[in-house]
């Protein structure tokens, strides 16, 4: 096989090159020509093809991803805003915390178990890249049908290869969630979250300075796992082919990346990291060229001295290789001893194969001849961009015209309860939950089925300084919100994560989102993309949480059925003492049980309407920002002074679930009246900005008045105890028909 | 009075290590780190193998571990007496080890199963559970994918015969372990093997709802205080 190098390739200007199979467009090759004034090599070609693909590059979405910085509030707690591999907050007393969102949902669809443990093993690295510890995990989860054959392929799969890898690394997962709609049958979604903490001047940034400085490969050797993966796989809708693609889909080893992560934070202490830069996507030619351009601007690499595992990989085909568990560093010069000394003490293999330059270019070679001179920022930055053409779905008006009014409404509302509490989006997780560690690490202080995560950030690091703080974490979205309305159902998925984070008593700090949509060239899509972006960056700026990164994943769609629009939106919060955080439901008896937010009736795209009468139509709860805001500061100030014992968010199935749910976990019942003439519409309308609290009585007033204060309906509707739900002049049941009806529901399916 | 000496040992994929030297340290010992690649217990009174994935689980949990420098020096210093408690990946390593009998194979319904579990102590007379009194029933969280305790009817027989099946699982048996066993001890009850985490059941803020974890610890302190 001839080498193409720097030299053949200006000696062969008409040489043919396969640029359409690797998923370049016309133009996009002859700016390639452009910028080399010359045909690239076919090393080159690898890079540019994967650096600009749409997975890489963002081209369909950058235009408006900008409003996410352009709209971005102010906010003092942002140490590192979107662009780097993770974003990272002031969480308070000297600590940082670093959080993202990842998609990987073709590889998931192709083979599940692989699919998602690489999801996981490859958000971790961003997290440990940015010089953090990862402390925890969360998946959001959507599926086809719940009944559907290949959900029960999918499923069992995914979730197997999350607690496969996850239980491995050691990493508790917290929470996510998980959900069923036909719309996800040929496109699963599965979305990886990671979280890392990180002392606030132990930062690490992805940049290449200081000439002479080498740049050191550590980690797993290279092998032929993924080629292509980037390009092919995600910026390619996939039609019946998938088992021809199965090679591209990456393999993960769990126990490597556990050895990675204690060998990056060693290296990290000993402070012999210059610039840090994870391998995912596009390995070896993301990893050099993005270092590069961010560093003083040139590399020189020899191909020759990346480890293979195995030996007859081509040049083209190292630069694509998208082996799992690598890590590329620059490194001082006197600093390689002590490198590798750690490196070896925790058995990882790493090889110095190149070094900074001050030439501009990124120059690599193989069997001592040039093959790839290029200008790193050419292909790391300046890919193509696209406004793509955008337009209103066809049938929107219609469908935002047929609402749920023309639904009949129930009479025997117990019925409909156990109904939507048996349905598989309402019914327990466990089945998913149980086989992931939420423990390992000792620090879990809230997991699933609490609204949010919540971790204590002591005792992260030995010998760092201690501090009564916590994190909280959550992540939402609803499709079928979205598809009503683009723009409110990313705010409502911001708002709830927002919510679910606010109930544990902590404050929002900051968001990841994960934009799941159909194909980017459909201009309806492009629409859905594009309201919704605009509905998130503007509600952002009205919560004062900026967004810190996270990912866009496109073509999810087979054929020209696409999935629902689904932004997944993860908020991160801190609260000051860890010890006042609020645990879930009613947690004993005696208590008041109290409605905070006001109730309208809402029901489109509700579960009621979905799960009853498999209706999608009308227009979405509306996204009522400041109320949120303001039930958030009443729950902050509420938990913060001690008044709270337990609280529940509302959200899919609305008061009735809420009630049932907080009945559920502690196994303490409640006996309730409702506030409003329409039983319907107080249990099952799902209006944001309300959450279920209880309190001991005396503290009932302290709370009403904090409402007060802040503008927030505040309904006493009860009081805990008991062994039934009952719901004055409307139902009583016994909470244990209720834990019947919630728990089957997934192992009816699954097994 | 120097505070009893505990050493957490770690192994390359070991996870638990951090919480299981928490746990030592709540109950007012000194946690010691031992590193699987030395010959040196470092004059530790007692040590804890934690859970985990030690060398990725390859080949059969605990199958590479056993081989590791530290273990040449732990297993001679265990037959001579010295208290060893593992959980988990620990109690895998103490079986391969042959410190203990029989074997942790994958789980009857082949999940990986994380919940709070109900345990019943059946033997209150061990270096570890002394604490506790016999019958009483404990809740751990269990996290495991292999954890199915089996050894052949001879085996099995011995440790019913003796009292040496220190555990059970109580109110549902979640892996398929024979009789229900959840832990056992050797002959002298100086090693206890289980597959709950009482290092995860040690604090109110985190971990199981409870602290029943925590009379591992102190009964190992009692012992050693007393010795």
């Amino acid at each position: 096989m001839t080498l193409d190098t720097v030299k053949r390739a200006g000696e062969t200007p008409e040489e043919r090159q396969p640029f359409v199979e690797l998923g370049m467009k016309d133009d996009e090759y002859q700016r390639v020509r452009d910028i080399l004034g010359r045909r690239p090599t076919s090393s080159e070609l690898a890079i540019y093809s994967v650096m600009w693909s749409e997975h890489c590059s963002y081209k369909s979405s950058k235009v408006h991803l900008r409003q996410f910085s352009a709209k971005a509030p102010k906010s003092e707690a942002l140490l590192v805003g979107m662009g780097e591999n993770a974003g990272v907050v002031d969480i308070g007393d000297g600590w940082a915390a670093t959080f993202k969102i990842e998609s990987h949902n073709h590889p998931s669809y192709v083979e599940p178990h692989q699919g998602a443990a690489t999801g996981v093993g490859g958000i971790v690295r961003d997290i440990m890249s940015m010089g953090a510890r990862p402390v925890a995990v969360m998946d959001s989860l959507r599926f086809g049908g719940a009944d559907q054959p290949d959900t029960r392929r999918v499923l069992p799969g995914v979730v197997e290869g999350i607690s496969h890898y996850g239980n491995c690394l050691g990493l508790p997962n917290i929470g996510g969630e998980v959900a069923f709609d036909p719309c996800y049958i040929g496109n699963p979604l599965v979305n990886a979250l990671c979280v890392g903490l990180l002392r606030k001047d132990q930062i690490k940034l992805a940049t290449a300075p200081g000439p002479g400085n080498k740049v050191v490969l550590f980690g797993a050797r290279t092998g032929a796992d993924g080629i292509g993966g980037a390009s092919v796989l995600a910026s390619a809708t996939f039609e019946d082919e998938s088992q021809a693609k199965r090679p591209a889909v990456q393999v993960g080893d769990p126990f490597m990346e556990k050895l990675l992560i204690e060998c990056c934070l060693e290296l990290y202490q000993a402070d012999v990291v210059v610039g840090i830069q994870d391998l995912g996507a596009a390995g070896v030619s993301c990893a050099t060229t993005e270092l590069a351009a961010k560093g003083t601007g040139g590399m020189h690499v020899d191909l020759n001295l990346v480890p293979l595992r195995d030996p007859t990989l081509r040049p083209e085909e190292i630069l694509m290789s998208e082996s799992q568990e690598r890590m590329m560093a620059v490194v001082t010069p006197g600093d390689i001893p002590a490198f590798m000394a750690i490196c070896d003490k925790w058995d990882v293999p790493a090889t110095v194969i190149g070094e900074v330059t001050d030439t501009g270019r990124l120059v690599m070679t193989w069997d001592g001849e040039v093959i790839v001179d290029i200008p790193p920022g050419t292909a790391a930055d300046d890919g193509p961009i696209y406004d793509r053409p955008i337009a209103e779905p066809a049938g929107q008006s219609a469908l935002n015209a047929d609402g749920p009014e023309r639904l009949p409404r129930p009479d025997d509302l117990l019925e409909t309860l156990l109904t939507l509490l048996g349905s598989p989006n309402v019914g327990s997780k466990e089945w998913v939950t149980s086989q992931y560690d939420r423990y390992v690490r000792g620090n879990t202080v809230l997991a699933q089925p609490a609204d949010a995560g919540m971790l204590r950030v002591s005792e992260v690091m030995p010998g760092a300084q201690e501090t009564s703080r916590g994190i909280a974490l959550a992540t939402d979205g609803n499709g079928r919100y979205a598809r009503l309305d683009p723009y409110t159902g990313a705010q409502l998925a911001l708002s709830e994560a927002y919510r679910n984070v606010a109930v544990t008593g902590a404050r929002p700090l900051a968001v990841t989102n994960c934009l799941n949509f159909g194909s980017p060239e459909d201009p309806e899509v492009m629409w859905q993309f594009s309201e919704a972006v605009r509905g998130l960056a503007d509600a952002c700026r009205t919560l004062g949480v900026p967004v810190t990164g996270g990912n866009v994943s496109f073509y999810n769609q087979t054929g020209s059925a696409a999935i629902n629009p689904t932004p997944v939106v993860g908020v991160l919060g801190v609260i000051d003492d860890v010890a006042r955080r609020v645990r879930s439901g009613f947690v004993a008896p005696g208590l008041r049980v109290v409605l905070l937010g006001e109730t309208r009736d809402e029901l489109g795209g509700s579960e009621w309407a979905h799960v009853v009468h498999g209706h999608l139509g009308g227009l979405p709860p509306r996204a009522d920002l400041r109320a949120e805001q303001e039930l958030a500061a009443v729950l902050a100030a509420a938990a913060g002074e001690g008044l709270l014992e337990g609280s529940h968010d509302l959200s899919d199935g609305g008061l009735a679930v809420a009630l049932a749910e907080s009945c559920l976990a502690q196994g303490v019942g409640c006996s309730v009246t409702l506030p409003c003439d329409d039983a319907f519409v107080d249990l099952f309308s799902e209006s944001a900005a309300r959450a279920l609290v209880c309190v001991r009585p005396e503290a009932f007033e302290a709370l009403a008045e904090l409402c007060a204060r802040h503008d927030v309906p505040c309904y006493g509707l009860g009081t805990t105890g008991g062994t039934t739900l009952s719901v004055e002049g409307v139902f009583e049941v016994p909470v244990e028909r209720l834990r019947e009806a919630h728990t089957g529901a997934l192992p009816a399916v699954f097994g | 009075m120097s505070a009893a000496r505990v050493g957490v040992v770690t192994f390359p994929g070991t996870l638990d290590d951090q919480d299981a030297a928490r746990a030592v340290r709540l109950a007012g010992a000194e946690a010691v780190p031992l590193w699987h690649a030395e010959h040196d217990l470092r004059g530790v009174d007692a040590v804890f193998l934690p859970g985990g994935f030690s060398y990725g689980d390859y080949l059969r949990c605990g199958a590479i571990s056993r081989f590791a420098p530290l273990m040449d020096e732990l297993i001679p210093a265990a037959r001579a007496g010295l208290p060893v408690l593992g959980t988990c990946n620990g109690f895998q390593i103490l079986c391969e080890a042959h410190l203990l009998p029989g074997a942790l194979t994958r789980n009857e319904g082949l999940h990986y199963v994380c919940r709070d579990q109900r345990i019943r102590v059946e033997n209150a007379r061990t270096a570890w559970t002394a604490d506790f009194a016999e019958g009483q029933e404990i809740v751990l969280p269990i996290k495991h994918g292999e954890g199915r305790y089996v050894a052949d009817a001879a085996t099995v027989a011995e440790l019913e015969g003796e009292g040496r099946v220190v555990f059970r699982y109580a109110g549902g048996n979640p892996n398929g372990s024979l009789n229900d066993i959840a832990g056992i001890a050797n002959e002298a009850g100086n090693v206890v093997g289980l597959m709950p985490h009482p290092e995860h059941a040690v604090e109110d803020l985190t971990g199981a709802p409870g602290v029943d974890g925590r009379g591992f610890f102190t009964s190992i302190l009692k012992r050693l205080v007393n010795a």
